[in-house]
C-alpha cells in the first residue's frame, strides 16, 4: 500500500522527460535497438583498437580467405583456449580454384591485448595495441578477407564508423536546414510559407538517385577523399531536409493555435520566449523521432551511392564502399563473405527504426 | 411481463498495468418496451462502458467478467425467449446480427459513426439491407421515410448528402434514423446531446420521445446532464465509480433523492431557487483512483452526510430497496430508513 | 449609488473572416462571425455573454484579448491607473504589451491551456517574469500566494499539469490569470469541460476571488443557468449580433426577445413536471456566412411577421438598460423564467 503511494507520488511529480522514458522502457524492441546503437557507436569510437588489423593492411598469403574457424577442441579432442589453425593456400587442380587448407599441426591461440598494426588513435597518440589477435605468422579473419587479403571484420568496423558518422552529420545538416526553413514557414505563415513549401515540393519531385548522381558527378574527381566525404554529406542533407521542414511546419501550425501558447501571448510573452519556452520544447521530442528515423535513410542513401561508385571512394571505407566489392555475381558465388557488410547495414537501419518507433509511441506521454 | 432488456450484476473489468480497473462493478437494471432508463454519472463513472457492454463493443483490455445481459427475443417459430448477450462472442455472426437489428446505439459525435466517403442515404440503406431482406428500392424508400420521420426536411434530397454537408443537429437526426431503421427494440443513446446547443438539444430530446411513442423501443439514455435525463427518462440510475448509487422513477429521484451523492449532484447545479451569487454546494475531493478496490461505499470521504462514520466505510456495498422501484446504496439511509 | 467605472466598452465590434478559394486565394465571401456587438463592462461586475456555438461569443473574447484584429468597431479600455482610455481595436502590438497585464483570460479546455512541459511553479511565474513584476524571493512569495488563492497546496508547485484533474487544472489556469492582478478576466466557457460537482467548485472560487479582489469578469458561456447565477448583466448573441442586452433580473423575469424566451425554455430542467412548457425552435442557427435578411432569427421565430424578413431590427432600449433587437419587443408578452419554471 505504502509502496503504491510512493509510486503514485513519483508519477505525480514526474516531468515530461521522465514520463517519456518510462514509457519508452516498456517497448522491448526499442530498448534492444537502443542498446545496439549504443554498442555500434562504441565500436565506431574505438574501432582502431577493436579491429585486429588496420583497414588497409593486406595479406598476400590470404587473398579471399574464408572466415577463420575458431576452435576450442584440438585434433585430439582436448579442450584448449580458443585458437585457429594455420592455413595454407592450395589451388584445386581440377577447378583451378583457390582454397585454404587448415594445417592442424600449427595452432595459434587467440590472445587479448596483442600488439599488431600501428595506428594513430583519433590522431592523438600512436599505439599498436589491439583487443585481440594471434601471433604472427598466423591470421585470424573473423569474416574472411577480400581480394587484397584485407580483413573484412576490421574493414566492417571502419566502414560502420564512416556510415554512422555520415548519417549523423548528414542529419545534423538537414536538421539545421529543416528547422530554420520549416520554422520560418510555420511561424510566419503567409508568403514565406508559400515560397518555402513550393521549394520543398520541387525538391521532392526530383527522382532522388539521378539527383544524387548529378550532384556527385559535379564533384571534381581530383578532390581528396575527405572533401568528397563532406560533399556527399551535404548532397544527402540538401535532399533530406524537406521531410523535416514539413514536420516542423506542421507541428508549428498546430502548436501556434494551442491554448497554452495563446495564454503565454496573452500574458505578454515575446516571440523569443514563446518559441524557446513553449514551442521548441513541445516539439523537440517529435524532432528527435524524425531525426532518428531519418538517419537510416541517410545511411542507406550513402550505401547506395557508394555501391554505384558515385559516392565515397576508396581509401575511405564505408559499408557501401565495401559492398562495391560484391557487385559481381561470380565474386559473391565464390566468396559469399564479401556480402557481410549488408548485415551491418541491416543491423544499423533496423536499430534506428526500432528506436524511432519506440520514441514515437513514447513521445506523447499524455495520450492514454 | 418480461423486460426488453435486463442486466444482472454486470461486471466489466479492464486489466491494465496499474491494476484491475472495475469500470462496471455489479450493475443491475432492466428496461421495458416504450420506457426510457436514464443513466447519469460524472466522467469516470463507467456509464458509457455499460452501454458498450450491452452491444459487446467494450474496447480491449476490457472484459465482461460476470453478469448477465438478457435481451428478450422473439424466435422465428413465435416462441419467446431470452438471450444472454454476455455469453456471446463479440465477433460472432450472432452478435453482429443483434447489433443494429435488435440493439442500436447513437453516440455523442455522429461524425464518427458515419463514413465520410458515402452518402448518408447509402449508409442507412446498407444498414437496413444488412439486417433484413429487402430490395434496393424498398430500402431506399424506407430510408427516405425514416429521414423524414426524424425531421430532416426534404429527405428525398438529403438522402444524397454526405455527412459533412449536414449541420450538427441534422447529423444527429440522421444517425438516429440509421439507428432506428431496422426497428430495434433497444436504443442505447450515449451522450447524444452533449455536443449540441440547447435549442438543438431540446429538439433531439423531443424527437426521441416522439419516436419512442411511435416505435415503442426501450431507450437507455446515458448522460452526465441531470436536466436532460430528467426530461427524457422514466426511470433513472445514478452511477458512481462503476456502481449504482440510487435507482428510482424520475419524479421520485428528482423530488426526493435519498442518496447523499444524488443530492449533492442536484444541489451543485444552480437552479431557480438558488440565490444569485450564493455559494453552490460542491462535492469535495475527487473520484477514487480507478484501480482502487473499495468494498464499502465508494462515495465515502466525499460525502457530507456520513461525517466519516465508519459504518459507511465498513458496510459492504449493497443496493437496498427502500420503496417500490426505489433502491439506494447508502448504509446511512438504509439503516435509518 | 454611483455606478462603478466602465473598464471596457465594446462598440459596434465586427469581425468578418474572409473565405478564400482556389489557387489564387480569391476571397469568395466572409464569415460574419461578429457583426456589430456593443456592451459595457464595469469594474468589479460580471457580464455574461451568452449564445449558441457559432454565435461569435468566443471571437468577441479573443478580439478583446487582441488575438484577432477587429474588422471595424472599438474596444475602449480604461487602464486602472487613471490614464485616458485606449482603443484596443486600433493599437500596435507594442502598445498592447503593457496593457496585457490588466486583461487576462481563462480558457475552456483545461487540458490544452497549460503547457505540459512546465511545472505549476513555472506556469504561474511566467506572467510575473515576462512582465518583470517580481523575481527571486518576491516571485516565489507571489506564486505561493496565488496557489493559496485558488485553493491548491504548496506541494503542487513542483508538479506538472498531467498530475492534476480537470478541476485542479482550471484552478491553475485561474491562478495564472490572476497572477498580475488584472482588472478584467475574460473567461471563455471555463466550466463547460468539467463535471457538475467540479463546476460548482470553480464557480464558487471565481465568485470568491471577485469578492476578495474586485476583478471584473466577461463570462462567456452557453449555460444560461450558470450565467444567471454569476452575472449582473447579460448579453445574448445570435449569429454575430446582440439580440438582447439587459440586467439579469428583468431579463429572466420578462425576456423581450423571442430567442431569449426559447433559449430559457430549452434549458433542461430537473423538474420533470415542468416538461410541457418547452418552446421547440425549428431548424438550425443561421449560417454566419450567409445570414438571413432582416432579423437573423426570423426563420426560426414563432412570432415572425412579414417585416422581420426584410427590415433588420435595431437594438432599442425598451426599458432603462434593457436593450432588445426585435420589432415587436413592446408588443410581445413573452414568458420569463419564473412562469416557465425552468431550471435557470
Amino acid at each position: 500500500m505504502n509502496q503504491d503511494k510512493i509510486r503514485a507520488e513519483k508519477y505525480l511529480n514526474a516531468s515530461t522527460r521522465q514520463l517519456i522514458w518510462w514509457r519508452y522502457k516498456k517497448h522491448l524492441l526499442a530498448m534492444a535497438g537502443l542498446f545496439c546503437i549504443a554498442g555500434l557507436y562504441v565500436v565506431t569510437i574505438f574501432c582502431e583498437f577493436l579491429a585486429p588489423y588496420d583497414k588497409a593492411t593486406f595479406h598476400v598469403d590470404a587473398i579471399y580467405a574464408p572466415p577463420s574457424s575458431i576452435r576450442i577442441f584440438d585434433q585430439d579432442g582436448k579442450i584448449r583456449r580458443p585458437f585457429v589453425y594455420a592455413c595454407t593456400l592450395e589451388i584445386d587442380t581440377e577447378t583451378q580454384q583457390m582454397c585454404y587448407v587448415e594445417d592442424t599441426d600449427e595452432r595459434f591461440p587467440i590472445r587479448l591485448f596483442v600488439r599488431g598494426d600501428t595506428y594513430e588513435f583519433w590522431g592523438l597518440w600512436e599505439s599498436d595495441l589491439h583487443l585481440f589477435g594471434v601471433d604472427a605468422p598466423g591470421h585470424v579473419f573473423l569474416l574472411g578477407t577480400d581480394r587484397m587479403g584485407r580483413d573484412m571484420f576490421s574493414r566492417c568496423l571502419y566502414g560502420t564508423r564512416i556510415s554512422l558518422s555520415i548519417g549523423m552529420v548528414g542529419v545534423f545538416l538537414s536538421l539545421v536546414l529543416g528547422l530554420t526553413l520549416g520554422g520560418i514557414s510555420g511561424y510566419m505563415g503567409g508568403w514565406p510559407d508559400g515560397l518555402i513549401q513550393r521549394i520543398v515540393e520541387v525538391i521532392r519531385c526530383f527522382p532522388s538517385i539521378p539527383l544524387w548522381m548529378g550532384l556527385s558527378a559535379a564533384m571534381p574527381p581530383h578532390w581528396p577523399a575527405l572533401k568528397v566525404y563532406f560533399a556527399i554529406t551535404i548532397i544527402l542533407s540538401l535532399v533530406g531536409w524537406t521531410d523535416l521542414a514539413r514536420m516542423v511546419r506542421g507541428k508549428l501550425f498546430a502548436l501556434r493555435e494551442e491554448e497554452f501558447v495563446l495564454a503565454a501571448r496573452f500574458a505578454g510573452a515575446g516571440h523569443a520566449r514563446i518559441i524557446f519556452r513553449h514551442l521548441l520544447p513541445s516539439f523537440m521530442s517529435h524532432i528527435i523521432v524524425t531525426v532518428t528515423l531519418a538517419i537510416p535513410g541517410m545511411i542507406l542513401a550513402e550505401t547506395a551511392l557508394s555501391f554505384l561508385g558515385i559516392g565515397l571512394r576508396p581509401p575511405i571505407t564505408s559499408l557501401g564502399v565495401l559492398l562495391k566489392e560484391a557487385q559481381n555475381v561470380t565474386t559473391i558465388a565464390l566468396y559469399p563473405w564479401l556480402l557481410i557488410p549488408v548485415f551491418f547495414v541491416i543491423l544499423i537501419v533496423l536499430s534506428f527504426n526500432f528506436v524511432g518507433d519506440g520514441l514515437r509511441d513514447a513521445v506523447d506521454p499524455y495520450s492514454r | 411481463m418480461v423486460p426488453t432488456l435486463e442486466v444482472q450484476n454486470l461486471r466489466v473489468h479492464f486489466m491494465l498495468d496499474e491494476g484491475v480497473v472495475r469500470a462496471v462493478d455489479g450493475v443491475t437494471f432492466s428496461v421495458r418496451d416504450g420506457k426510457t432508463l436514464g443513466i447519469v454519472g460524472e466522467s469516470g463513472s463507467g456509464k458509457s462502458v455499460i452501454g458498450q457492454s450491452i452491444l459487446r463493443i467494450v474496447p480491449p483490455p476490457g472484459r465482461i467478467v460476470e453478469g448477465k445481459i438478457l435481451l428478450r427475443m422473439e424466435n422465428e417459430d413465435g416462441t419467446k425467449g431470452r438471450l444472454d448477450l454476455a455469453q456471446l462472442d463479440p465477433n460472432s455472426r450472432q452478435a453482429r446480427s443483434i447489433r443494429g437489428r435488435d440493439v442500436a446505439m447513437i453516440f455523442q459525435e455522429p461524425m464518427n459513426s458515419f463514413s465520410p466517403l458515402h452518402t448518408v442515404g447509402n449508409q442507412i440503406i446498407e444498414a437496413l439491407r444488412l439486417h433484413s431482406d429487402v430490395s434496393k428500392n424498398e430500402a431506399r424508400n424506407r430510408a427516405i421515410e425514416m429521414l423524414g420521420k426524424v425531421g430532416i426536411p426534404r429527405p428525398e434530397h438529403r438522402i444524397e448528402a454526405y455527412p459533412h454537408q449536414l449541420s450538427g443537429g441534422m447529423r444527429q437526426r440522421a444517425m438516429i434514423a440509421m439507428a432506428l431503421v431496422c426497428n430495434p427494440r433497444v436504443l442505447i443513446a450515449d451522450e447524444p446531446t452533449t455536443a449540441l446547443d440547447v435549442t438543438i438539444q431540446a429538439q433531439i430530446v423531443e424527437l426521441l420521445k416522439q419516436l419512442q411513442e411511435e416505435f415503442g423501443m426501450a431507450i437507455l439514455f446515458i448522460s452526465h446532464n441531470l436536466g436532460v435525463v430528467a426530461e427524457i427518462s422514466h426511470d433513472v440510475l445514478v452511477v458512481y465509480f462503476g456502481r449504482v448509487m440510487e435507482q428510482a422513477p424520475v419524479d421520485v429521484l428528482f423530488r426526493e433523492p435519498l442518496h447523499p451523492y444524488t443530492r449533492a449532484l442536484l444541489k451543485s447545479v444552480p437552479g431557480i431557487d438558488t440565490p444569485v451569487r450564493s455559494k453552490l454546494a460542491t462535492i469535495d475531493g475527487t473520484i477514487p483512483e480507478p484501480s482502487e478496490l473499495i468494498p464499502g461505499c465508494p462515495f465515502f470521504g466525499r460525502c457530507d452526510q456520513c461525517g466519516g462514520d465508519s459504518v459507511c466505510q465498513d458496510t459492504p456495498y449493497v443496493l437496498t430497496k427502500v420503496a417500490e422501484n426505489h433502491s439506494v446504496a447508502c448504509p446511512l439511509v438504509c439503516v435509518a430508513g | 449609488m454611483s455606478e462603478a467605472q466602465v473598464l471596457l466598452e465594446v462598440k459596434d465590434l465586427k469581425k468578418h473572416f474572409p473565405i478564400h478559394r482556389g489557387v489564387f486565394k480569391k476571397v469568395v465571401g466572409h464569415v460574419k462571425a461578429v457583426d456589430g456587438v456593443s456592451f459595457r463592462l464595469r469594474a468589479g461586475e460580471t457580464l455574461g455573454l451568452v449564445g449558441e456555438s457559432g454565435c461569435g461569443k468566443t471571437t468577441v473574447g479573443r478580439m478583446i484579448m487582441g488575438a484577432y484584429r477587429p474588422t471595424s468597431g472599438n474596444v475602449w479600455f480604461q487602464p486602472p491607473n487613471g490614464q485616458p482610455r485606449i482603443d484596443l481595436a486600433d493599437i500596435r502590438p507594442k502598445q498592447m504589451k503593457p496593457l496585457r497585464r490588466h486583461i487576462q483570460m481563462v480558457f475552456q479546455d483545461p487540458f490544452a491551456s497549460l503547457n505540459p512541459r512546465m511545472t505549476v511553479r513555472q506556469i504561474l511565474a511566467e506572467p510575473l517574469v515576462v512582465n518583470k513584476v517580481a523575481k527571486g524571493r518576491e516571485l516565489e512569495a507571489r506564486v505561493r500566494e496565488l496557489v493559496e488563492l485558488v485553493g491548491l497546496k504548496l506541494i503542487h508547485l513542483n508538479r506538472y499539469p498531467h498530475a492534476f484533474s480537470g478541476g485542479q487544472r482550471q484552478r491553475i489556469s485561474i491562478a495564472r490569470a490572476m497572477a498580475l492582478y488584472p482588472c478584467v478576466i475574460v473567461a471563455d466557457e471555463p466550466t463547460s469541460a468539467l463535471d457538475v460537482s467540479v463546476q460548482a467548485q470553480i464557480v464558487n472560487l471565481s465568485l470568491e476571488i471577485q469578492d476578495k479582489i474586485g476583478v471584473a469578469y466577461l463570462f462567456i458561456s452557453h449555460d444560461l443557468g450558470l450565467v444567471r447565477h454569476f452575472s449582473k448583466k447579460i448579453v445574448l448573441m445570435y449569429v454575430g449580433r446582440v439580440v438582447e442586452y439587459a440586467p439579469a433580473e428583468p431579463l429572466f423575469a420578462r425576456p423581450r426577445h423571442p430567442y431569449t424566451e426559447a433559449l430559457m425554455s430549452n434549458v433542461p430542467s430537473t423538474r420533470p413536471e415542468m416538461v410541457g412548457h418547452k418552446i421547440i425552435l425549428e431548424g438550425d442557427p443561421a449560417d454566419p456566412i450567409n445570414p438571413p435578411s432582416g432579423c437573423p432569427f426570423h426563420p426560426r421565430c414563432l412570432y415572425a411577421e412579414e417585416m422581420c424578413a426584410t427590415v433588420e431590427p435595431p437594438l432599442m432600449e425598451v426599458e432603462p438598460e434593457h436593450l432588445v433587437a426585435c420589432h415587436f419587443a413592446d408588443v410581445l408578452n413573452l414568458t420569463g423564467c419564473d412562469a416557465l419554471g425552468c431550471a435557470v
